[in-house]
C-alpha cells in the first residue's frame, strides 16, 4: 500500500499554524480510517513504517531550487528521525491537503518554516504518545533520540517502527501547544545535505517531464504563429499525415481570449496552433516540416524592439502618465544641487530559456485526464485545462514532475493545456515537447524596459533629488505582467525630493515573472545611477551606498518595510569580503564595482571584480555576496548553489542576453543567438550568509540581481565607461 | 528499417528512419532517457554521449551513420571506470540544481579525464565549454572535476 492511497480516505482539519496565521490545510487520519493492516500516516506529510522508515511529503514542485529536499529536512529535524531513514516522495496536487503547492517568489521558506516543523512536531508528539499509552506513563516522561521514543528514567525504548502500528490509535495534539527545539539541538536544519534525488540525477535515471512515458504514448509537436496568437489560414495537414509515423494533424482553434495584445497575461491559455502527433517525436516533427502553415494577419504584426524605443524616447520628452510618488520638490531641489547627473537607461526582453523546453504529457480515458507537468504551479494548470476542454477540475489530475529549470516559466501552465487538449483529441496518451525554437519564440518574456534619470548630490556628498520617469508596457494603468514598478522603489523613501513616473505603451508580446522579476531589472538601473552620483560626487561607491541607507534600521511600514540596518550590514560586509579598500592598487582596466538590493524578503550586497581588455572583452574574475536572509540557513549545500547560481545567471544576461521583436515576432531561435553563459566565463562566486535574528527567508531569488549592477558598475570602475543599455557588447568598451 | 547498435557494451535493435537523430533512437525508441534534448543543434551538450570513446553530441548523429561504433550512454557510466568517479564527486559535491544538464556534463567530463587524467582549468574550459548548464552550477562542475581528478579544489 503507498501513502497516497492510505490518503485516500481521511477527515480534513483546518489547523492555523504559524505567526504569520497561516492557514494550512492539515489531513489527519482518524480511527475509524484505519486501513487492513492498520497502518496509516500520521498527517498528510508524515507516514511511519514499520521497518522505522519515514515517508515524508515533498508538497511544492522541484525545478532545481532543492525544494524536495529542503522542505522535509523541516519536518524530519522536529520529529527527531534520522535522515538516512527519511524517504522522500513528491506529494500529489492536492491544494486541500498541502494549501498552496507552487514554486515561486522565494515563497517556500518563510511560508513553511514555522508550519512544517510543527507538523514534525506533531508527528514526534503521536509517537510519544504511543509509546507513552505502552509504558503506561505520561508523555511528558518520554523523549526522542533519532527514530526512538526513550522513556527517561528507566532508559527503555521503543524506534518509532515498532510503533507505527499504535500511533493509530492516537489522536493528534494542537500544533500550536507543541514547543519547537531549540536551534542548537538542530541535527539536520543547518547540516549540508545533498539533493534527495541526487544519485537518479548522476545515473540518468527518468525524472524530469520530457522522460514520462506510458503505455501506447504517442509524440506530438504544436506549431503556433511566431506572431503572437494569430490563427492558422491554412495547413497541409495531408503532406505532414504521408510522413511514416504520423498518425495525426490537425488545427487547433485556440481559445480567443488565451491572450490579450495589449498588455499579455501570465497564464495564458490555448493559443491557436497546429499539432502533429506521431509514433515518435522525430516523426512528428518530419511531419511538421511538410506543414507550410499560412498564418492570418494580426493586429501586432508591426511592432518591433525599434519601435518600442523610438516610442520610448518620444513618450519620455512629454509629460509622464502617472506619478507613482511625488515627494518633495524635485525641480527645486536638482537646481540646488551641487551637481546633477541626467541618464536615459534600457534592457530588453529575456527568455527563460530552461533548458529543458516545455513539455507535458497527458491522457484522456473515460472522461477524465491524468496530467503529467513539470509546472511550478500545478493548480491553476488544472484549472485552466478544466476551462479551456470545458470539463470539471475533478476529473483532471495533475502530477508534478520535476522540471529541468523553472526560473518563473513554468508558472504558467500553457504546455499543459495543449497537451490536454491535444491528448484528448487524439483519444491516447500524448507527449507534447516543444522544440528549442518553439520554446525561444513561445516564451512568455521578461519585459523591456526604458529609464530616463535624473539626480542630484551636494557638496557633501548627499542624494539631493531623485527622479525616474519609467516607460514601461500595458494597458492603461495596468503594467504588462513583471512590468510594473512600485511607487517604494529604492531610493524612494531615502532621498527628500523623490519622484517616481510610470508611462506605458501597448505591448503584442507575453510577458511575465523571470527569476526575481521587476527586481533583476529594477536593480540594474537603480544600482547603476546611484553608483553615477557616488561618482558625480567624488564619493567612494560603498560609502555612498551605506550613507544613502541613513541611520534608522528600519524605513516603511510592512508590507513594503525597508530593513535598511540590514542592508548596511551586508554592504559592510562586503566590502570587508573583497578587499574594497585596497581596490585602487588593480591593474589599469581592472576594476572592483558594488550594487545592492533588496528582494524576496533577502539583503544582498555584491561586489564583482573585472577586467577589460582593450578589444572591449569583459573577463569577471570575481564575485563576492554577503546576504541576510535571516538566523538560519536551512540546507547550506543547497543555499551556496542557489546563491552561485543567481549570481552567474545574472551576469548571463547582462553579457549576452537580448531577445528582440521585429515584424511582431520573436528573432532569436536557439543558444546560437541567445547565448548563455559558459564554463570558461563563470568567476569564482564567494558567498557570506550573516546570521540575524530575523526569521528565515528564501534563497532562489534574491541574489540575482545586484549581481548585475555590481557588474557594471565594476566595468565604469575599470574604464570609466558607463553601461545604460544591456546586454553589454565589446563595442560600448573598445578603448 | 532496423539498425542493431552498441549501447553500453549491448546490440540492441532500434527500427527507425536512418535520418533519426541518435538523440531520439535513444530517448524514445530505445528508452534511454537520461541523455537529453536541449537544443538539437550542436549548441547545449546536454544530448552527449561517447562514441568510441569521443564525446559528440548525439543530436548531430543519424542513426545511420553510426555503424559498429560503440556507444556510451550516462546510464552506462557507473560500469565505466573514470565515469564512476565522475559520478561519485558529482554526488558528493551535490553539483546539480535541476540536473538536466548533468548527463551530458559527466559525459564531457569522463571524457575529458579518460584523456586528461589531471586537467588544468584551462583544459576544463574547452572540454566543457559546449555544455551549457542553465542553473549555472559551473562552481561545482569545476570543483568536482578537480576532486575526481584527485586534485584540490579550489
Ligand atoms: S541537444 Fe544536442 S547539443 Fe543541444
Ligand atoms: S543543473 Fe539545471 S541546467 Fe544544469
Amino acid at each position: 500500500m503507498t501513502f497516497h492511497d492510505l490518503k485516500a480516505n481521511r477527515r480534513e482539519i483546518l489547523t492555523s499554524v504559524g505567526a504569520g496565521g497561516l492557514t494550512l490545510a492539515f489531513a489527519m487520519a482518524s480511527k475509524a480510517e484505519a486501513q487492513d493492516d492498520g497502518l496509516k500516516p500520521l498527517n498528510a506529510y508524515v507516514q511511519v513504517a514499520p521497518n522505522g522508515k519515514v515517508t515524508i511529503q515533498a508538497k511544492n514542485p522541484e525545478v532545481g531550487q532543492g525544494i524536495k529536499t529542503m522542505l522535509p529536512m523541516l519536518i524530519a529535524e522536529e520529529l527527531d528521525v534520522a535522515w538516512e531513514d527519511v524517504v522522500i516522495e513528491t506529494a500529489p496536487n492536492d491544494p486541500k491537503a498541502y494549501g498552496r503547492q507552487f514554486a515561486g517568489g522565494s515563497m517556500a521558506t518563510p511560508l513553511h518554516w514555522e508550519e512544517l516543523r510543527r507538523v514534525g512536531a506533531v508527528a514526534r508528539a503521536m509517537l510519544i504518545q504511543a509509546a507513552a499509552t505502552a509504558w503506561n506513563c505520561g508523555p511528558g516522561d518520554c523523549t526522542t533520540a533519532p527514530g526512538e521514543v526513550i522513556h527517561t528514567a528507566s532508559g527503555k525504548k521503543r524506534t518509532y517502527g515498532s510503533l507505527a502500528l499504535a500511533c493509530a490509535n492516537v489522536t493528534a495534539p494542537d500544533p500550536k501547544s507543541l514547543t519547537l527545539k531549540d536551534p542548537k539541538a538542530y541535527r539536520i536544519i543547518g547540516k549540508p545535505k545533498a539533493q534527495y534525488d541526487v544519485a537518479k540525477i548522476v545515473t540518468g535515471q527518468p525524472l524530469f517531464g520530457i522522460d514520462i512515458r506510458r503505455p501506447g504514448m504517442l509524440y506530438a509537436t504544436y506549431e503556433k504563429a511566431p506572431v503572437f496568437a494569430a490563427k492558422v489560414a491554412g495547413a497541409d495537414l495531408d503532406a505532414a499525415k504521408s510522413v511514416k509515423g504520423v498518425r495525426k494533424a490537425f488545427i487547433v482553434e485556440g481559445d480567443p481570449n488565451a491572450f490579450s495584445p495589449g498588455g499579455g497575461a501570465i497564464g495564458q491559455g490555448l493559443m491557436p496552433g497546429v499539432a502533429v502527433v506521431a509514433d515518435s517525436w522525430w516523426a512528428a516533427r518530419k511531419g511538421r516540416d511538410k506543414l507550410n502553415t499560412k498564418w492570418a494577419e494580426h493586429p501586432t504584426s508591426k511592432q518591433s524592439s525599434k519601435l518600442y524605443a523610438e516610442q520610448a524616447k518620444a513618450m519620455a520628452a512629454g509629460k509622464a502618465q502617472r506619478t507613482a510618488r511625488n515627494d518633495g520638490d524635485v525641480d527645486a531641489a536638482l537646481k540646488a544641487s551641487a551637481k546633477t547627473v541626467e541618464a536615459a537607461y534600457y534592457y530588453p526582453f529575456l527568455s527563460h530559456a530552461n533548458l529543458e523546453p516545455q513539455n507535458c504529457t497527458a491522457e484522456f480515458k473515460d472522461g477524465k485526464l491524468e496530467i503529467w507537468a513539470p509546472t511550478q504551479f500545478p493548480e491553476p494548470g488544472r484549472q485552466l485545462t478544466a476551462k479551456t476542454l470545458g470539463m470539471k477540475p475533478e476529473d483532471i489530475t495533475v502530477h508534478m514532475i520535476r522540471g529541468g529549470g523553472g526560473f518563473g516559466r513554468r508558472l504558467a501552465n500553457d504546455y499543459m493545456v495543449e497537451a490536454a487538449w491535444i491528448a484528448r483529441e487524439t483519444g491516447a496518451p500524448v507527449k507534447l515537447l516543444w522544440t528549442r525554437e518553439d520554446d525561444m519564440a513561445h516564451d512568455h518574456y521578461r519585459p523591456a524596459g526604458f529609464h530616463y534619470f535624473r539626480g542630484g548630490v551636494d557638496a557633501a556628498g548627499n542624494v539631493t533629488a531623485w527622479h525616474d520617469h519609467f516607460v514601461t508596457f500595458g494597458e492603461g494603468a495596468t503594467p504588462a505582467p513583471s512590468a510594473g514598478m512600485s511607487g517604494a522603489e529604492y531610493p524612494a523613501r531615502f532621498v527628500a525630493n523623490c519622484r517616481l513616473e510610470v508611462s506605458s505603451m501597448p505591448l503584442g508580446v507575453p510577458t511575465g515573472p523571470l527569476r526575481a522579476p521587476g527586481s533583476n531589472a529594477l536593480a540594474f538601473v537603480m544600482q547603476s545611477f546611484i553608483d553615477e552620483l557616488a561618482h558625480a560626487a567624488n564619493a567612494d561607491p560603498l560609502a555612498f551606498q551605506i550613507t544613502l541607507l541613513g541611520t534608522k534600521d528600519v524605513v516603511g511600514e510592512a508590507p513594503a518595510a525597508y530593513g535598511a540596518g540590514r542592508m548596511r550590514g551586508v554592504l559592510q560586509a562586503v566590502g570587508e569580503m573583497s578587499g574594497w579598500a585596497n581596490r585602487a592598487k588593480l591593474p589599469k582596466g581592472e576594476g572592483l564595482g558594488v550594487a545592492c538590493y533588496y528582494s524576496h524578503l533577502g539583503y544582498f550586497a555584491e561586489v564583482a571584480h573585472v577586467a577589460v581588455a582593450a578589444d572591449g572583452a569583459v573577463k569577471v574574475k570575481k564575485v563576492w555576496v554577503a546576504a541576510d536572509v535571516g538566523s538560519q540557513i536551512i540546507n547550506p549545500l543547497g543555499a551556496i548553489n542557489q546563491v552561485q547560481g543567481s549570481v552567474l545567471d545574472g551576469l548571463s544576461e547582462a553579457l549576452h542576453q537580448a531577445i528582440t521583436i521585429d515584424a511582431g515576432r520573436v528573432e532569436q531561435s536557439n543558444f546560437t543567438d541567445y547565448p548563455l553563459m559558459r564554463i570558461s566565463e563563470a568567476p569564482a562566486v564567494e558567498v557570506k550568509f550573516l546570521k540575524t535574528a530575523f526569521p528565515p527567508t528564501g534563497l532562489g531569488e534574491p541574489a540575482l540581481p545586484p549581481a548585475i549592477p555590481a557588474l557594471t558598475n565594476a566595468i565604469f570602475a575599470a574604464t570609466g565607461k558607463r553601461i545604460r543599455s544591456l546586454p553589454i557588447t565589446p563595442d560600448m568598451l573598445k578603448a | 528499417m532496423a539498425y542493431t547498435l552498441n549501447v553500453n557494451g549491448k546490440a540492441v535493435s532500434a527500427d527507425v528512419d536512418g535520418d533519426t537523430p541518435l538523440l531520439w533512437a535513444l530517448r524514445d525508441t530505445l528508452g534511454f532517457v537520461g541523455t537529453k534534448y536541449g537544443c538539437g543543434v550542436a549548441a547545449c551538450g546536454a544530448c552527449t554521449v561517447h562514441v568510441d570513446g569521443e564525446p559528440m553530441r548525439s543530436c548531430q548523429i543519424p542513426v545511420e551513420s553510426v555503424g559498429k561504433a560503440k556507444i556510451s550512454t550516462i546510464e552506462g557510466m557507473a560500469a565505466h571506470p573514470v565515469g564512476k568517479k565522475v559520478q561519485a564527486a558529482w554526488m558528493e559535491l551535490d553539483v546539480a540544481q535541476c540536473g538536466y544538464c548533468q548527463a551530458g556534463q559527466i559525459m564531457s567530463a569522463t571524457a575529458l579525464l579518460a584523456k586528461t587524467p589531471k586537467p588544468n582549468d584551462a583544459q576544463i574550459d574547452e572540454a566543457m565549454n559546449g555544455n551549457i548548464c542553465r542553473c549555472a552550477t559551473y562552481v561545482r562542475i569545476r570543483a568536482a572535476i578537480k576532486r575526481a581528478s584527485g586534485q584540490k579544489e579550489a
